[in-house]
């Protein structure tokens, strides 16, 4: 099979491609930096040109479509561009190239409105309440796809709830270099119970869902994907730290404060133009004091998919990974 | 006859169906037409496969409308509801039916009920529904109906306002001149207020509901001429009607009758109750603990009902129960090991805490009769219920074989229920009588507890009270006892420890508590050695065993209170061979062991038997009783409140089975029958028991000292005896091939876990089993079918504060747990139940530790 991957430079995006790759898929990638991967075709292009993208779609079987914007910060513009504008394309292009198959990375944020989650399943993508421009975004580009699905043009859209693992800059890179400075606070006790994803098992998914994706039930489908091992934050955070061999964070920040700092300082970003991210946001203090987790029986059962990795395995890989001091590269992807 | 109107509407409101709505217009019995609201499931043309088997006939009361019915009218549209049309009738000038301006009393509004049922057409079989003062109209209309009359459900309301008692306040409040149109018609007060009665709060969408068609003052005339045609007085245009209404409920002796009571009411209280039960001694009844005047809302009347019209269609001729197995023995009175040894001058009771005070058998039984024709004397009836809030000892054991003797039924109230569980129980139980020692009085009169006040103990003349000794020398010169009751009439009402919801009362018939005594005998209790009695069930039981009783001194509201000193000094009193402790008891006996003297030593040295109840008994701790009662054989019988005992099993037993998923408490004693109905993938076990051993399920016990019946509590009830012959104990556990029982937790703690069904028992025992966890609690978070588990324990040294587990004792409870933890929390202390510090209470820290992983503070569970 030949299956085009978005977003290839990304953590999740190069371990699906390496996945599709290691069971004998042809991989095509598509992004804007080079991907660092060996033995995939390399297609350079930024998801909103429809003729970059015309040209990575033409033959391929399957779409895996990663590539977006991801930042708690940032003006609606930048997110809608990509995140709704670079779908919207990839869309067209997939569906004019007679690709049979489409598998959208979306985020359990899109259907998420501030409020704990405690073993649900996937609610539908709702962009008048999701939290944030990038769960906006990515609630109308889900929305997007989902209707584009077709009996012979199979959407799926899995939602990987907080992909972590080796190389990972979004969740685990920034805990990290945050400890190290120690200046990594934890909001609240830490003790909002939350599903993570190990990478490779979020990769498995995504492939496992180009398989399935013709099939009744799964097509025209949301599936949340997680380790379905929810921990506490602190736990995470802990067990993070320790992989890295930094030291657990001591600091604590109420709840309020964070959510009322987190304001601010999403507006004082903004006003300032500044592009690294900021130390809170409301969206993340919300994420962070709150539960989610997720039902994953109809995922497991429709997408024929199990995490093989638990998180124990994952936090000693993390481990070894930081001892060996592999490059670690830079990345977008998913959530 | 029958139209469609669409001025003010009903349309829409949150609950309702729009297709029940329908407007009836008949001429009444002014000769004037009006128009009523009615909500009605066969509004529409029916058009379901089954022809209802009749009608239930909802009639609210003030100041709500037939809104109250909705949930009523929605159980009933279900498919698998028995097939009965529900028709639910606004009063003129209520709801959504016309204002007329008139003022209508209650024969007016029975004849109205009349005017809509026959506009209906409704001929076939009715059971009404009422509520409040929908209660009285809708009995009235029974009256005149009886010929169609198939059963009455009556919610919350009277009849009658019985003598000596005060109006309810609401009603006397909106009654005071000049406040009632101020209150009830100008301003929506009663309104409010009545709204405001529901437990929990109403949500806005059904205060909405409600509100909706009082909304202003020209709506709301009724409301207050609804307050104003309660007859307080016999001088009311109303009284003579409900007098017809009340005087009349002994002609529906054989229609059945359901009364659903919600005791958490300002406006009809326990009087009102009890008045009812009186008019309709035949009625079932369910009190709904902790649900209030606002019943529907509060409680699942719907489904009562349902359940109720089930039985009503499948069972018409007798409804009462397949009884337990018909007893081998001839009944042997419960006081008849006292009566033989009534001329015997060796000792009976001995009370440590009382200087050592000691009993004989024939004063014991002389008290017994002087008390029991006391009682008598005093207007003690057969059948009257008699509180005993009084400590183990003479007192006590006088006063319970007195009125076992005479037939009245003892109500025996722990005070390990705590004073508000102490308060809920009497409210329950209703006793016409209450005995007890000098404070317990005082709590009584402050607390307004039931039942004519009998002091015991010394200081109870003090306070001018009527007294056991007074009634002992009151029935000191009777030679004639009134004749002993009847063998299955009732003898006592026992309390549950409440560690599973508000405490049941379970009532007992006297051949049952016989039976009970009899299964004690089982356990090896050598009669002719002493029994030192530390734990109060047993306490009762001695005397009626025929072996001589010794009273520790300790606190019995606290078991561990219980000294190795005080446990020695009560055996060497009684030769004691077997003592009987709760857990709680033995652990303090346990610690205290060090100061022991010789004396005391030997004593304990003379044990054989030791029996431990009430809850799990660790093994351990039972190996450590070893070293002071060297020659004893622990056993921990199993059982419960309803059924006591069940098995039995002894130190060497526990130890041979070894470790398994659960507590092994042994085999069933003889005469006593132990199934499994076997947890689906849900949880749910299955109806009828039997299956394979080692396959976990519902505990079922079939024995004849099972329960009669929970007090009361008839939805209970149904479901704990809806297999004929046995008690379904809300235990699970599994038999394995050996025979054995292995208890794993309550059916209410089971978890469904994505891997499936979790029981608590056995994943706590690997736990504890962890040198640093001193007791743990399983317990699940999120919906079932996903719910993920997570550990509460007490540490090994405590912790002062509730906080998450260290990493390192995060991963020592993963790996002893043998199951997937989401998150591990340590508390300084779990929750447990009074009585037996040990039941510990699940469903409370599965709430908290729901809160703490939503992401809340970790504030103590």
């Amino acid at each position: 099979m030949k299956i085009l991957v978005t977003g290839a430079s990304g953590m999740l995006g190069g371990a699906t491609a390496a996945a599709a790759r290691m069971r004998g898929d042809h991989v095509r990638v598509l992004q804007r930096r080079p991907s660092g991967l060996v033995g995939v075709d390399e297609h350079r292009g930024d998801i909103t040109d429809p003729e970059a993208v015309r040209a990575a779609t033409e033959g391929v079987d399957a779409v895996v479509h990663l590539a977006a914007k991801v930042s708690m910060t940032g003006p609606w513009q930048h997110f809608a561009h990509t995140n709704i504008g670079g779908t919207a394309t990839l869309l067209a292009a997939a569906r004019a190239a007679g690709v049979p198959r489409f598998v959208h990375v979306s985020s359990p944020s899109v259907a998420h409105h501030g409020t704990g989650l405690a073993g649900v399943g996937a609610g539908t993508a709702d962009p008048d309440r999701a939290r944030g421009h990038y769960a906006r975004s990515k609630a109308s580009a889900e929305l997007l796809a989902l209707a584009a699905d077709s009996p012979d043009f199979a959407v799926v859209a899995i939602r990987p709830h907080l992909v972590w693992g080796p190389g990972d800059t979004q969740l685990v890179g920034r805990i990290v270099e945050r400890a190290r400075g120690n200046r990594l606070a934890l909001v609240g006790r830490g003790t909002a119970l939350i599903d993570t994803t190990y990478v490779s098992n979020a990769a498995d998914a995504l492939v496992a869902a180009i398989d399935r994706a013709p099939e009744a039930g799964v097509h025209g489908q949301a599936f949340v994907v997680t380790n379905g091992e929810p921990r506490t934050v602190h736990e995470l955070v802990d067990r993070i730290c320790v992989a890295a061999g930094t030291a657990s964070p001591r600091l604590r920040v109420p709840v309020a404060v964070a959510k009322a700092g987190g304001a601010v300082v999403e507006r004082l970003w903004s006003a300032l133009r500044r592009t690294e991210e900021p130390p809170m946001t409301r969206f993340l203090a919300e994420q962070l004091s709150t539960a989610h987790w997720f039902d994953q029986r109809r995922t497991r059962e429709a997408l024929g998919w199990s995490p093989q990795v638990t998180l124990e395995e994952g936090f000693v890989r993390l481990a070894m990974a930081y001892r060996s001091t592999v490059p670690v590269p830079a990345a977008t992807g998913g959530d | 006859m029958v139209s469609n109107r669409d001025t003010v509407s009903p349309l829409g409101l949150s609950g309702l169906d729009s297709s029940w709505s329908r407007w009836v217009t008949a001429v009444d019995s002014q000769g004037v037409q009006r128009t009523w609201h009615v909500l009605d499931t066969a509004a529409e043309a029916p058009t379901g496969p089954v022809r209802p088997v009749g009608t239930i006939l909802c009639v609210h009361g003030n100041p709500t409308w037939s809104y109250l019915w909705r949930h009523l009218l929605a159980r009933f549209g279900r498919d698998d509801a028995p097939p009965w049309r529900v028709v639910a009738v606004d009063h003129l000038d209520m709801g959504f039916s016309e204002r007329t301006g008139t003022v209508r009393g209650l024969a007016q509004r029975i004849d109205d009920l009349t005017t809509v049922t026959d506009a209906l057409g409704l001929t076939g079989p009715v059971v009404t529904v009422g509520h409040d003062w929908g209660g009285s109209i809708s009995l009235g209309w029974a009256l005149r109906h009886r010929d169609q009359l198939r059963g009455v459900v009556l919610t919350n309301t009277a009849v009658h306002q019985p003598s000596g008692s005060p109006a309810p306040t609401l009603i006397r409040l909106a009654r005071l001149p000049g406040v009632l149109p101020a209150v009830t018609v100008r301003t929506p007060t009663f309104l409010q207020a009545t709204l405001a009665l529901a437990n929990p709060w109403l949500p806005e969408p059904v205060r909405e509901g409600y509100l909706a068609p009082y909304r202003g003052a020209d709506r709301r005339a009724a409301i207050g001429g609804f307050v104003a045609d309660i007859p307080l007085g016999s001088d009311h245009s109303s009284w003579q009607a409900l007098q017809d209404v009340a005087q009349g409920l002994h002609t529906l002796a054989e229609i059945p009758t359901l009364l659903l009571w919600g005791p958490r009411d300002p406006v009809f209280g326990d009087v009102h109750l009890r008045d009812l039960r009186n008019r309709l001694p035949h009625a079932r009844l369910h009190r709904f603990e902790g649900a209030g005047h606002l019943l529907p809302e509060d409680a699942d009347v719907a489904g009562a009902v349902a359940r109720w019209l089930v039985e009503l269609d499948h069972r018409p001729a007798d409804p009462t129960p397949a009884s337990a197995p018909a007893p081998a023995v001839p009944w042997r009175p419960l006081w008849a090991a006292l009566a033989e040894r009534a001329e015997d001058r060796s000792v009976a009771l001995v009370e440590l805490a009382n200087n050592g005070r000691q009993v004989s058998w024939s004063l014991l039984w002389q008290r017994i009769r002087e008390i029991g024709a006391g009682l008598s004397a005093s207007g003690v009836r057969r059948g009257d219920r008699v509180a005993l809030l009084v400590p183990p000892g003479a007192d006590l054991t006088a006063a319970v074989y007195a009125c076992l003797r005479i037939g009245a039924v003892i109500v025996v109230v722990d005070p390990g229920l705590g004073l508000a569980g102490m308060s809920r129980a009497l409210r329950s139980a209703d006793p016409a009588h209450l005995v007890a020692v000098g404070r317990g009085l005082a709590v009584a009169r402050a607390m307004g507890w039931p039942g004519r006040r009998i002091g015991a103990g010394p200081g109870a003349a003090a306070l001018g009270a009527l007294t056991l000794g007074g009634l002992a020398r009151l029935g000191a010169d009777v030679r004639e006892l009134p004749a002993a009751p009847q063998p299955d009439d009732d003898a006592a009402v026992l309390f549950t420890s409440g560690s599973t919801g508000p405490a049941k009362g379970v009532v007992y018939t006297h051949r049952q508590l016989a039976a009970m005594r009899d299964a004690l005998f089982e356990l090896g209790v050598n009669t002719d050695a002493g029994i030192v009695a530390a734990f109060a069930p047993f306490a009762l039981f001695g005397p009626a065993l025929g072996a001589p009783s010794a009273i520790p001194d300790m606190r019995v509201t606290a078991p561990g209170t219980l000294t190795a000193t005080a446990l020695a000094e009560a055996a060497a009193a009684v030769d004691g061979s077997a003592v009987f402790a709760s857990p709680a008891a033995l652990r303090n006996v346990v610690d205290t062991g060090d100061v022991l003297d010789d004396h005391h030593r030997a004593a304990l040295q003379g044990v054989t038997l030791l029996l431990s109840a009430g809850a799990p008994v660790p093994a351990a701790l039972l190996t450590r009783t070893r070293v002071l009662m060297p020659e004893a054989q622990p056993h921990t019988p199993y059982g419960m409140t309803e059924v006591l005992p069940v098995t039995d099993v002894t130190l060497d037993e526990i130890v041979d089975a070894g470790p398994g998923d659960g507590v092994c408490v042994g085999r069933p004693l003889p005469g006593v029958q132990v199934a499994i109905a076997a947890l689906d993938t849900t949880g749910t076990p299955s109806e009828q028991p039997g299956c394979p051993p080692g396959r976990t399920g519902e505990i079922l016990v079939r024995a004849a000292h099972v329960k009669d019946r929970y007090d009361g509590l008839w939805l209970t009830e149904r479901d704990s005896s809806r297999n004929p012959g046995w008690h379904r104990t809300g235990d699970v556990g599994y038999l394995d091939s050996d025979g054995r029982l292995w208890v794993q937790g309550r059916l209410a703690h089971v978890l469904v876990t994505s891997d499936g069904v979790l029981t608590p028992v056995g994943t706590e025992q690997r736990i504890e089993s962890l040198p640093q966890i001193a007791r743990a609690a399983v317990v699940g978070v999120g919906p079932p079918g996903v719910a993920k588990v997570v550990v509460i324990a007490e540490t090994l040294p405590g912790s002062r504060r509730a906080r998450m587990a260290s990493r390192d004792l995060a991963a020592a409870v993963r790996t002893a747990a043998a199951t997937p933890v989401a998150a591990v929390l340590v508390v300084p202390a779990l929750p447990t139940d009074i009585r037996h510090n040990s039941k510990i209470d699940r469903t409370r820290l599965r709430h908290w530790a729901e809160r703490v992983l939503a992401g809340g503070g970790l504030r103590r569970p």
